[in-house]
């Protein structure tokens, strides 16, 4: 739904071509190398790039990029997943809190307001401390964590949209409120809500670095890329592609994502 | 000697985006004497603001100036470096923006900000400014002059804004003044005070000005020479009196014969009295816990009544914070009432729209004012009108195409234009589109809010010739509410005149300016700007000699009493003060909620 509203124009084109291809890597990618995962070979550590180890080594020996494809998936598919959940929840909120009763607002304001007060570090920590580490916990906090960041983006802007005499003609009409809210109050504010959902999907791939880097991400020998980053910290001395090719595949997947999304909501 | 402001040539060019540079101002050359007036009239877009900036040395960002010389007061602005450009701005030659509500910060005390711009310059010590700055006040006939300093923006009304900006411009003793249609924002009661304290300043310290506006009438008061811009170009420039009185260009034809007050009443005969289509009774609306009386606390819109006739036009009237748009919000069921009713066709309505059938909320439709914000920017047009044509009518595919054709053809648009987006049309045309969306409806009563307040006097014109052409060819009733007199006058059958949220009166349109009326119908029809030099002297001088009683403060009053208590030039003491003014119904003319009876009046003594 980020991409169909509007007509397709180029910039569209190029933001779905960027997430399709993420998300192809993500699911299709680890079917690319033959070699297992978590498999020791007899290969030194951290060895240079070879024929038989594209990437070379990382730091008990194993394939560097059978990691990284593994590494890519965990972190594209839980993002996504944590981002789509908490956009979707946050402008639900958001568009409820302006055309719903007051008390509504006051209500998911006030609760927002107590969410966004918890540091999100800690708030993750604390969460997978009590549930234990799992992939729907993980997506399941870092949706919560976003949600209020979005729900205020939306709110501001459906606020704004509400208030202009088109919606009030549209009231004096008698239309629905979920015609008024799908067909007058959404598509203006798709732009924006767009961007955002950039700025959210980097913040969840940031979060999720973060606590891999701490040891409460994805768990080994499974890997997501911020833990192979922290894995190879030592391979960094060695100038290892098994430490610096994830952090460059951070820098093109959370920059690319975001300028793309950034064009094609932008400009309308 | 030379001129105080010379323009020779001047060019500017613009961009957008990355695109190829465009002209905005094309070739204008203009002179102003030390001591004169020069008018800038033109309509939205045609670059009179932009050539006022530019005497100012300001031009908006993209924008260049390419060819031309501006000298000002002897310095040539055009080959100033920013930083000379600082320090004639405010000194040599200072500005009036339009909107004085936003000028200002609202967090600074007025004296502060008054004094800041001579103070910038170093002219005097503060302790001398603040006495030039208490001089100022009490030129520009501004209310407690001594003390009016140490009050906050958010305490004080529009007019006096917009004068204590002109008193900032002048505390430098600048050479020239850049007024940027300072009046606009204001309503015309308000407009006459401002423009008269204007006019006193620059008459007492001979200032030289440029005056940009768009308003022919306020030209005449106000202004020695004209130039008519269009485009960017000059169409015609000279004395006041030979452009508004003997204008060569078409286009300034053009523009007078817009600004002109015409009547668009077909024909004076008298129609048979037809039946009612909407009654307003005892309206009152308001926000707010309701007090023991049963009414809310602050009452917006108190006890209103009139009705509208199948076929008619009513139009409401009254300045700013009346009531007006409350009453329209009220009507059309999305602002829901405390007391009264409302009848369509004779069955009541509910106040909220949502649980009117959709029978009564298709014949009732709403038009509303702004119209940037009226459509779905982005909705093609065509999508949007048939969307109405679909959710009242049914109609689909086809038959929905035709009728959205219908529809534009109806309000003198190409069917071409329906695959377009809002943004792609000019304001006049989205208002069209506004018109052909409430028409989707096939309605018999449009409540038209405001509709022509921010479009250009030839586009309004237009706008009103076609709802008079609809009234007459589908037989439609119409709300017009407005501040405008001229354009209620020139289309409306009826008027309500509301005050303070009362309509104060209810009458045929045809009899106002004649016969009696309520005080303030007479002090709203009286500062109506007219097209004639010297307009503003005499309507000052004829209220002066109208012994006005002391003023009294609003505050102490009882809300039963007259709402027009505190500025009524008419008011008996021991009545007024005392009693709730009645409704009386003069035979022939209008219903008015006064306490005078007719013979008093001064019409009918002089």
């Amino acid at each position: 739904m980020i991409v169909r509203i509007g007509s397709f124009r180029s910039r569209h084109d190029r933001a779905v071509v960027l997430i399709a291809f993420w998300l192809l890597l993500a699911l299709l990618g680890p079917l690319c190398s033959s070699y297992d995962l978590g498999a020791i070979g007899s290969q030194p550590v951290f060895s240079g790039p070879s024929p038989a180890h594209l990437l070379g080594t990382d730091y008990l020996g194993r394939d560097t990029l059978a990691r990284l494809l593994n590494g890519i998936r965990h972190t594209v598919l839980l993002c996504f997943a944590s981002t789509v959940l908490s956009c979707s929840i946050g402008t639900f909120l958001g568009i409820a809190a302006v055309t719903a009763r007051p008390w509504v607002e006051a209500l998911t304001g006030r609760l927002a307001d107590g969410f966004l007060s918890i540091p999100s570090l800690l708030f993750a920590l604390l969460v997978i401390a009590v549930f234990g580490t799992s992939t729907t916990a993980l997506i399941v906090t870092m949706g919560v964590i976003y949600t209020p960041g979005a729900y205020r983006t939306s709110r501001a802007l459906a606020q704004r949209i509400a208030r202009l005499d088109f919606v009030t003609v549209a009231r004096a009409r008698g239309e629905s409120t979920t015609y008024i809210i799908l067909q007058e109050i959404l598509p203006n504010m798709a732009g924006p809500m767009i961007t955002d959902v950039g700025l959210r999907f980097i913040y969840s791939v940031l979060l999720l670095s973060n606590l891999s880097f701490l040891g409460i991400g994805v768990q080994p020998p499974e890997v997501d890329l911020g833990s192979m980053v922290r894995e190879n910290m030592l391979g960094m001395a060695y100038g290892s592609p098994a430490m610096i090719v994830p952090v460059i595949v951070i820098a093109v997947l959370t920059v690319g994502i975001n300028l793309a999304l950034d064009s094609s909501g932008g400009r309308r | 000697m030379a001129a105080t402001i010379q323009v020779e040539n001047l060019e500017i060019v613009g961009r957008r985006g990355k695109g190829a540079e465009l002209p905005i101002v094309r070739d204008v050359s203009f002179s102003v004497q030390r001591g004169e007036m020069l008018a800038l009239i033109g309509e939205s877009g045609s670059g009179k603001t932009t050539v006022a900036l530019s005497l100012l040395g300001h031009i908006r960002k993209g924008c260049r100036i390419a060819g031309g010389k501006i000298r000002v007061a002897g310095y040539d602005v055009t080959a100033l470096t920013p930083h000379e450009c600082r320090s004639i701005r405010g000194r040599i030659i200072s500005y009036v923006a339009q909107n004085a509500g936003s000028a200002f910060n609202p967090a600074l005390s007025i004296m502060r900000q008054v004094v800041e711009p001579a103070l910038v310059h170093r002219i005097l010590p503060r302790r001398d400014l603040e006495a030039r700055a208490v001089s100022l006040f009490r030129a520009l006939a501004l209310p407690d002059p001594e003390t009016i300093g140490e009050r906050y923006p958010g305490e004080l009304s529009g007019g006096q804004l917009q004068r204590l900006m002109a008193a900032m411009a002048l505390m430098t003793d600048p050479e020239v003044v850049v007024f940027d249609e300072p009046t606009t924002a204001l309503d015309v009661t308000t407009q006459i005070e401002v423009l008269a304290a204007f006019k006193a300043v620059f008459a007492e310290r001979g200032i030289t000005g440029v005056y940009v506006t768009h308003d022919l009438s306020v030209v005449a008061q106000i202004a020695d020479h004209a130039v008519v811009l269009k485009d960017g170009a000059i169409k015609e420039s000279g004395t006041v009196s030979k452009i508004l009185f003997q204008p060569e260009d078409p286009y300034s034809q053009a523009l007078l014969t817009a600004a002109e007050p015409r009547s668009r009443q077909a024909d004076l005969a008298r129609q048979p009295e037809q039946p009612s289509l909407l009654d307003v009774r005892n309206l009152v609306v308001g926000y707010g816990q309701p007090t023991s009386a049963g009414l809310p606390e602050k009452v917006i819109v108190n006890h209103v009544n009139f009705s509208v006739p199948k076929g008619s036009m009513l139009g409401v009237i009254g300045e700013s914070g009346c009531g007006k748009s409350t009453l329209a919000r009220a009507i059309s069921g999305l602002q829901p009432w405390a007391a009264g009713e409302l009848l369509l066709n004779g069955t009541p309505l509910a106040a909220d729209v949502r649980e009117r059938t959709p029978e009564q909320r298709r014949h009732l439709q709403l038009v509303a004012q702004n119209a940037d914000s009226v459509l779905n920017p982005s909705k093609p047009i065509g999508q949007a009108l048939e969307r109405v044509v679909r959710f009242y009518g049914g109609l689909r595919g086809g038959a929905a195409t035709r009728r959205v054709n219908e529809l534009l053809d109806m309000v003198r648009l190409s069917p071409t234009l329906a695959s377009r987006l809002p943004s792609e049309l000019s304001g006049g045309q989205k208002q069209r589109i506004n018109f052909a969306r409430a028409l989707a409806a096939d309605p018999q009563i449009v409540l038209c809010d405001e509709i022509t307040a921010a479009l250009d006097t030839v586009v309004a014109a237009a706008i009103l010739d076609l709802m008079k052409e609809l009234q007459r060819d589908l037989g439609l009733a119409f709300i017009f509410i407005t501040h405008d007199l001229h354009a209620l006058q020139s289309i409306c059958d009826r008027v309500a005149v509301l005050y303070a949220g009362q309509a104060v009166e209810v009458g045929p349109a045809v009899a106002l300016g004649q016969g009696v009326h309520h005080p303030y119908t007479r002090l709203l029809h009286d500062s109506v700007p007219l097209m004639e030099p010297g307009w503003l002297e005499a309507t000052q001088t004829r209220r002066l000699a109208e012994a006005t009683p002391a003023p009294i403060s609003p505050l102490s009053l009882d809300p039963g009493l007259c709402c027009f208590l505190a500025r009524c030039p008419d008011r008996v003491s021991g009545l007024c003060d005392r009693v709730p003014p009645p409704v009386r119904s003069v035979p022939e003319g209008p219903r008015v909620l006064c306490h005078l009876p007719a013979f008093d009046r001064p019409e009918f003594s002089t």
